[in-house]
């Protein structure tokens, strides 16, 4: 019994076990990588891809997808641009607000997709939306870069904390990912509402005929999806100093926001995946980028790493979860 | 000439089940041989056994005196043995040419699709068969009629020498039947023969040559058709007794709960009216197909209701969804366990409180302890077997599944409890738990409604019992009443309309 727990907590620390040798390896390659600054830039380059994952992650909760999350951050980061560019807008509240309203009106649109219209599966309806959200970003911004935000709505991405001293400072982008991970563990698992998001993944109609309104969860994963774009993009401007319309459609960002869902135990089956197993998903490819960098390895190599860590990280879930299997039937037999 | 198909003392068990024990059947070459039982009576197992699908652990098969074995569907069909089930297997998206030949195609000198002589051999077959049809085009464009006659062409194709058909009219319009019908007879002029199995009697008595009875897995009689009649053939099917594995505690019928008044859902329920009270099992007997869960679905929401008014404790009211049946106080313990009832790959907790997200979590804010109160307190009482809460529901066996079904009804502060085929696949320990469960249910003054198929189970659980075919309403019997046996329930559903 007691050895029974031991390897449950055993497997769930497993993907944070693989980080760790991952940082242990890169370390031992490059002494660099272990440095505090390079550190901070890790967690850094994790924020963008963390904010737009935790969208990701519910939506792959209930078996479905939001392959428009990435240009849905870049028209939400538009969207301020186009407020600065045709009103003179520079009030930062406005700007975040529009930005945050932009996104999640996209979301919601997406779940109305999803339930009201039956398309068959948001794969279809997410991939149209990312087409029409890169054109429209474009569009509204005239296809030019915009820069000048005001300090108020670059902080997200830029502002780092105890600056000062040789020390970079540790960046306000991956604590407010943080807060918002919290949030979402909270949402998952301590409300009814979370409860309802896996339950719809595992099966919607016994969800449905157990008196919830399946419809509505979805609209609301969809939705809250958006919001994590949006904040996304936000962080995006902060980062770069510029709403670069055309950024969407040249990115890897639902990608990479997929794969920290993938890595971290998330399916495509549905009513799996916790946002930590998530974040432990993210930090992996942001090492991969960072540690492959700092030994000169280009894009090349740095594509072909992360696309075997994916392909591991599931096979090895297969694998555990046949063997699970297995002993059951031994066990029941 | 000796029997094409001959099965002599063939069991097949499964853990803790002997679905058809020491069957023995002779099928002649030129018979149309009809097969009748009731609902679990073990005639899909028979099927399943001729076809490949089930190995049997003893007896033996012989196909045209040659002892065979089949281990897997292919060494039955090689063997010229065919069915056409209830659900045809037609791929809608290709032409009727690619359907009958799937997985036989002929090919030319070149290792290419020899369409020409597949379309021309396909024609011909269906103009045998009195079909004619343009086999280029595809198979989603026809009717169940054609579709049908193109799995049969398929066996025929194949050299098939038995075609097993599986409710083969239950799909039909009628001059489709008349259609099959001649076919089939015509088939039997060819020598080829014909396993017909069937619910609807009259079809037995005007295309079988002989008949088999089969009841609770094993072999009743096999009699030529010209020697029996309706009430002979429904009694060998439902012929035995009730036995004490019922703990029924007859209710004390209170108030009227439920209510329906001429309630219409057009193509499933036609005028069905009723009336559930508190403190009773209202059972609802009939065959496969007659209309029953769909009333149940009607009741909760899950059915459009186009005439007719229900009343839910003497008010008429309108159940929109199954989320505003729940918010009445409608519990629906559904059929299918796995596909309706569960989320298999979610806890047993979090399964059991997916229908009182209002009590364990007030506000949306789930309460631990509430819920670990609340699966602690369905897990003992309704004798779950796990260790922990949060173990998969998945991992569960059948009964205990179904215990978390019911727990998460039972916390859901209904009032009116449908369970529909509550103790389908489980075992006979759990059936006599969920009984249990009901008679609480009962005493608590809730009001029941049982759909089963199986008639002890209606018989001796159900205070008063409706039996419904082809979606309505045929008779209504009290437990008092001396109609309240199998036999006159089981010709209510097949079809003799009670004097009311």
């Amino acid at each position: 019994m007691n050895n029974k727990r031991f390897a449950g907590i055993l497997r769930a620390l497993a993907p944070l076990l693989a980080l760790v040798i991952l940082i242990v390896v890169m370390t031992l390659i490059t002494p660099e990588f272990a440095t505090v600054n390079n550190s901070m830039n890790v967690l850094r380059q994790t924020a963008v891809n963390g904010f737009l994952a935790a969208g990701m992650l519910l939506t792959l909760i209930t078996a479905g997808i939001d392959l428009s999350v990435g240009t849905n951050a870049i028209l939400s980061a538009a969207a301020m641009a186009f407020l600065m560019v045709a009103f003179g807008i520079t009030n930062p509240f406005v700007l975040l607000l529009m930005a945050l309203v932009t996104g999640t009106v996209v979301g919601f649109v997406n779940g109305v997709l999803l339930t009201k219209l039956q398309l068959p599966h948001p794969f279809v309806s997410t991939l149209g939306m990312k087409y029409v959200l890169a054109g429209l970003a474009l569009f509204i911004l005239a296809t030019r870069t915009v820069s000048g935000f005001p300090e108020g709505v670059t902080a997200l991405g830029s502002a780092d904390l105890l600056k000062g001293g040789g020390f970079n400072g540790f960046p306000v982008s991956f604590i407010a990912m943080l807060v918002l991970f919290v949030i979402i563990h909270f949402l998952l698992n301590r409300t009814a509402l979370g409860r309802s998001i896996y339950a719809v993944g595992g099966n919607p109609e016994a969800t449905r005929l157990s008196g919830i309104n399946t419809d509505r969860v979805l609209i609301f994963v969809y939705s809250a999806a958006g919001f994590c774009a949006a904040l996304a993009g936000i962080v995006i401007v902060g980062r770069s100093g510029v709403a670069n319309p055309s950024a969407g459609m040249s990115g890897n960002y639902e990608t990479d926001a997929i794969a920290a869902c993938i890595i971290g135990g998330a399916s495509f089956t549905g009513g799996k995946g916790t946002i930590w197993g998530t974040l432990i998903g993210a930090l992996m490819i942001s090492v991969i980028r960072n540690g492959l960098t700092l030994m000169n390895a280009q894009s090349d190599v740095q594509f072909m790493v992360i696309g075997a860590v994916i392909i591991i990280a599931v096979a090895i879930d297969v694998r555990r979860n046949a063997s699970e299997e297995k002993r059951r039937r031994l066990a029941m037999a | 000439m000796g029997p094409i198909v001959e099965l002599k003392g063939v069991t097949k068990k499964f853990p803790g089940v002997v679905a058809m024990r020491e069957m023995g059947i002779q099928i002649e070459p030129g018979e149309v041989h009809g097969l009748i039982g009731e609902n679990g009576a073990g005639k899909s197992t028979l099927i399943k056994v001729l076809t490949g699908v089930y190995q049997p652990e003893e007896g033996e098969i012989y196909v045209q005196g040659e002892r065979q074995k089949f281990h897997n569907p292919q060494d039955a069909q090689d063997a010229g043995i065919a069915c056409v089930y209830q659900e045809l297997n037609i791929i809608k998206q290709l032409s009727l040419t690619d359907n009958i030949f799937l997985n036989q195609t002929i090919k030319n000198n070149v290792g290419l699709l020899d369409y020409k002589t597949m379309h021309a051999r396909a024609t011909e077959v269906l103009d045998s068969m009195g079909i004619k049809v343009d086999v280029t085009k595809q198979a989603g464009l026809f009717g169940m009629g054609v579709l049908q006659m193109v799995e049969i062409a398929k066996a025929l194709l194949r050299d098939a020498k038995l075609i097993i058909m599986d409710e083969p009219t239950s799909s039909l319009g009628e001059s489709e039947v008349d259609q099959l019908m001649r076919v089939v007879r015509d088939l039997r002029e060819r020598g080829v023969a014909i396993l017909f199995v069937s619910h609807k009697l009259e079809e037995l008595f005007e295309l079988c040559d002989r008949v088999t009875v089969m009841r609770d897995g094993e072999h009743i009689l096999t009699e030529p058709i010209e020697t029996m009649d309706n009430d002979k053939l429904i009694r060998a099917m439902v012929g035995r007794s009730v036995d004490k594995q019922f703990p029924k505690h007859v209710g004390q019928p209170g108030e009227v709960a439920l209510r329906f008044d001429n309630v219409t859902s057009v193509g499933t329920i036609k005028n069905v009216s009723f009336e559930a009270r508190y403190g009773e099992i209202l059972g609802f007997a009939g065959l496969v197909g007659a209309g029953r869960t769909e009333t149940m679905r009607a009741i909760f929401g899950d059915l459009p209701i186009d005439r007719g008014t229900v009343y839910l404790d003497g008010k008429p009211v309108k159940v929109r969804t199954p989320r505003d049946a729940v918010s009445k106080g409608i519990a629906f313990v559904t059929e299918d366990r796995k596909g309706q009832g569960l989320v298999l790959n979610q806890s047993i907790a979090d399964n059991l409180i997916m229908s009182s997200y209002k009590t364990v979590a007030p506000g949306g804010w789930l309460q631990p302890a509430k819920v670990k109160e609340v699966s602690d307190r369905n897990i003992q009482s309704l004798r779950i077997k796990t260790p922990d809460a949060r173990n998969l529901v998945g991992k569960l066996s059948g009964g205990n599944q179904q215990k978390v079904v019911i727990g998460k009804w039972m916390n859901s502060a209904s009032n009116i409890f449908i369970f529909d085929e509550p103790t389908r696949g489980i075992d006979v320990g759990a059936k006599v738990e969920v009984y249990n469960i009901m008679n609480d249910l009962v005493s608590q003054g809730k009001c029941v409604i049982m759909v089963s198929s199986e008639l002890p189970e209606v018989l001796g659980m159900s205070d008063r019992v409706i039996v419904m075919r082809g979606g309505e309403v045929m008779a209504e019997i009290n437990r008092d009443e001396p109609d309240f046996n199998e036999d006159d329930i089981m010709k209510a559903a097949w079809g003799e309309r009670k004097e009311q």
